[in-house]
């Protein structure tokens, strides 16, 4: 037994920075992947004593039992704003907030896209699933046209409830973010690469260049009322074509859109 | 050496507020408190002592890098107005069930809603509480002068990391527009060493991480967190302040906080100066609000008046306070507009005609 | 001794800053003071209006409805603070562009044709400083050599050249001022 054990002979490891405390999110969904990334990429980059987290109001609201980081919870939407506050007052630390698509792209709008504008040099990462989770599958910015949630239940209507909206390529137009991406964690390939990017988005906080955003597109096969596997190829075949994979702004300059 | 200054209110915190050593202001701009920001723009503390300034993009945002300042430990404020002072009260919310200390200004003005610039104590039920969603409470000082907003910045900051609670400064544009002499404290730097054991900084090998966070999903906490706070805000009361005018042998009392206050002090001197026995309680915080010192007072006299820039709020705490035991009235001036020494005092003399 | 003044005019006429300087000038003389303004959108280009009170107790109320003395520059104000003078009291008014002049005989009614002299001196600017001088020879609450005191406080660094201009509108308003003959 000892002589497998030996380090040479590791091929998985789970990270230490997280916690013991069993996943809160359903079977099959994408945020403990990105979880797991993000503490991977800290725990490479040593900075486990100067990183803390804004955690959201959705089903990451309990990301801080999960990530083992110093971690404030922010009410709904106003996680730029709280990071911001920490960021100010610990200029030299790595900052991140944690947040979905109705926390980020709906009620948090105005401090998403200021605290971009400004060019605060925290990291956002920005969890897509096109739905409400933790409310129970409600529409969110994101819903794409015609797709069924608990308040859309005949399929998003543009006409009436207005069309879903790209906020991630909206606030790559502003001169205070420095890296924007969109990535995916559904098989090995993306994950390899959205790892990449947790890491590039880090580095460029260290460096304080401005924002760096990633844009998760992840599914959410509750709320899809979907089995895991399904909800991942209804999502490579429907949210991926409205929501492109791929650097958008690379350097501070645009590369797409 | 004292350091004599001739300013507004509103400039009187700024200024306190960078020679006390704060660490951060997030505001937004609103009439009539706008000078605070600006104030402090002009300054440039950030090279006077290394104080972050920053102009939010709304009050909501505000208070929420109010809150993640001061989940560092450090001392971050805002300052506000009554419509913007509404729009923080979310944050406030989650500031208080969080047990974050920092500091909030309301420089009142008339309302409900854009209301009017003039001053108001129309907030006060807000103030003293809640405010926001939940079972909490604010600290709130009530200064009557410039001399007192820039001694209750720091008095706000200390009895806001004493008991790990926010605190608010409740004015309004009478005092935060008005000029007085003030004496200014001296320059300190700010903070480098303070308690960092509950303070998010970056997880060390040697302890537990931090969390700051107003969520408790499971009711039995939930239930020990609320017992708890309820418990520290009882204890307050060891930090209750008023002032006594003339209440030595008072026949009649007013109770006035602020701006009515001073209207009060001079309500007093014309009644003491026609031989009547009118004294007035400036309480200085309202809460804790001193009850005890009304109950008190309550046994000497044979009627008190609550005079206020509303249609009657701190008069409720009053008559708690007296709980029946003489006539308690109230007298008030509503949207913006203040009352004049000579009406409070010919609303005394109504009152009180016998005994005046 | 308390002073209650009440200094009203038009937006632009220097009113506040008056108001400013009066209360500088009793800082320095180690008096306790107060200075509140109308302030607001009536302050663009309307009426604007100080209260400003010297005392050598505790300043009590900032706001008030009597006042021992009044300094009105335009009609509105003469229209709005007349009746407020307490009786014995003192007003003090520039005659250009009134109309209806005051008319109490219970008070002391001087005037001064401040807006005038500060044309012919060239310097409408100081026309405050001249009404300045007027009232604090009327009604010496606060000394020459303080006022000039509180206008180095008051005024930024980069102005303090235009001091002398302002003394001598100080001083002029005191050589013009004149008691209103009220009319017969």
């Amino acid at each position: 037994m000892k002589e497998i054990t030996r380090e040479e002979n590791l091929v998985y490891r789970r990270t230490p920075l997280m916690t013991d405390a069993t996943l809160s999110y359903c079977p099959g969904c994408g945020h403990g992947t990105i979880h797991r990334l993000i503490m991977e990429v800290v725990e490479e980059m040593g900075i486990q004593s100067e990183t803390i987290g804004v955690a959201p109001v959705g089903c990451a609201v309990l990301a801080y039992d999960f990530m083992d980081v110093d971690f404030s919870q922010a009410a709904h939407g106003r996680a730029p704003a709280v990071a911001t506050g920490i960021k100010r007052l610990w200029p030299d630390k790595f900052v991140f907030t944690y947040q979905g698509d109705g926390d980020l792209a709906a009620i948090g709008t105005a401090e998403t896209i200021h605290a971009c504008n400004r060019g605060e040099n925290i990291t956002i990462f920005f969890v897509n699933n096109g739905i409400y989770g933790m409310t129970g599958g409600q529409m969110a910015p994101t819903t794409l046209e015609g797709m069924k949630s608990s308040t859309s239940p005949y399929g998003r209507n543009n006409e009436t409830m207005g069309p879903p909206y790209k906020i991630t390529e909206l606030i790559a137009q502003l001169s205070g973010t420095y890296y924007v991406t969109r990535q995916a964690v559904h098989k090995p390939g993306p994950v390899r690469k959205a790892k990449k990017a947790i890491r590039k988005a880090l580095e460029i906080q260290k460096e304080k260049k401005g924002i760096s955003f990633i844009e998760f597109v992840s599914n959410c096969n509750s709320g899809w009322k979907m089995t895991p596997n399904d909800s991942n190829i209804w999502m490579e075949e429907h949210m991926f074509p409205f929501y492109p994979m791929g650097d958008i702004k690379v350097d501070g300059k645009l590369v797409k859109g | 050496m004292k350091e004599l200054a001739l300013m507004k209110g509103n400039e009187a915190i700024a200024e306190a507020a960078i020679r006390i050593g704060v660490d951060a202001y997030f505001g937004y701009p609103i009439t009539p408190q706008s000078e605070v920001l600006e104030y402090l723009t002009l300054q440039r503390p950030e090279e006077r002592t290394g104080m972050v300034i920053l102009q939010a993009e709304s009050e909501v945002a505000a208070i929420n890098m109010v809150y993640g300042a001061a989940g560092t430990g450090k001392r971050a404020m805002t300052s506000s107005s009554s419509p913007g002072i509404s729009l923080m009260q979310e944050g406030i919310s989650y500031i208080a069930g969080a047990e974050l200390p920092c500091l909030i200004v309301n420089v009142v003005r008339g309302g409900p809603g854009l209301g009017t610039i003039q001053p108001s104590q129309a907030d006060y039920f807000q103030s003293t509480k809640g405010g926001g969603h939940g079972d909490y409470r604010l600290i709130v000082l009530a200064p009557a002068s410039v001399q007192e907003m820039a001694d209750y910045v720091e008095l706000g900051f200390d009895l806001a990391f004493k008991y790990r609670n926010p605190v608010l400064i409740l004015t309004d544009g009478l005092i935060g527009q008005m000029m007085e002499k003030v004496e200014l404290p001296p320059q300190k730097a700010r903070i480098e060493e303070f308690d960092q054991s509950w303070v998010i900084t970056g997880k060390t090998p040697d302890r537990e991480r931090n969390i700051i966070t107003s969520l408790n999903l499971d009711p039995d906490l939930q239930y020990e967190h609320n017992l708890k706070l309820q418990e520290k805000y009882r204890s307050m009361n060891e930090d209750v302040m008023f002032e006594r005018i003339g209440c030595d042998d008072a026949e009649f009392l007013l109770v006035a906080y602020g701006s009515s206050a001073r209207i009060c002090q001079k309500v007093v001197d014309i009644a003491r100066g026609r031989g009547k026995k009118l004294g007035l309680l400036r309480p200085q915080t309202l809460f804790p609000f001193p009850t005890d010192e009304i109950a008190r007072l309550s046994r000497q006299v044979k009627g008190i008046m609550s005079v206020e820039l509303s249609a009657g709020q701190m008069v409720e705490d009053v008559k708690l306070a007296v709980n029946g035991k003489v006539p308690v009235y109230h007298y008030g001036m509503l949207g913006g507009k203040i009352h004049s020494p000579e009406d409070v005092l010919s609303a005394v003399e109504d009152k009180f005609i016998g005994g005046l | 001794m308390t002073e209650e003044i009440i200094i009203a005019g038009f937006g632009g006429q220097g009113v506040l800053s008056m108001g400013k300087i009066l209360a500088y000038s009793g800082i320095m003389q180690e008096q306790e003071v107060s200075w509140m303004p109308s302030y607001g959108p009536e302050m663009r280009g309307g009426t604007a209006n100080v209260t400003v009170i010297l005392s050598d107790d505790r300043v009590s109320s900032p706001v008030l409805q009597s006042y021992d003395t009044a300094i009105l520059l335009n009609q509105q104000s003469v229209d709005k603070f007349e009746s407020l003078v307490k009786p014995g009291g003192l007003m003090i008014y520039d005659p250009n562009s009134i109309t209806c002049h005051p008319e109490r005989d219970d008070i002391r009614i001087f005037q001064v044709n401040a807006a005038e002299e500060a044309a012919r001196m060239k310097s409408p600017i100081t026309f405050n400083m001249v009404v300045l001088g007027a009232y604090i020879k009327v009604n010496p609450v606060v000394d020459l050599e303080n006022v000039i005191k509180g206008l180095r406080k008051s005024l930024p660094e980069r102005h303090h050249h235009l001091i002398p201009v302002n003394e001598k509108a100080i001083q002029r308003g005191m050589e013009i001022v004149k008691a209103a003959k009220l009319h017969a």
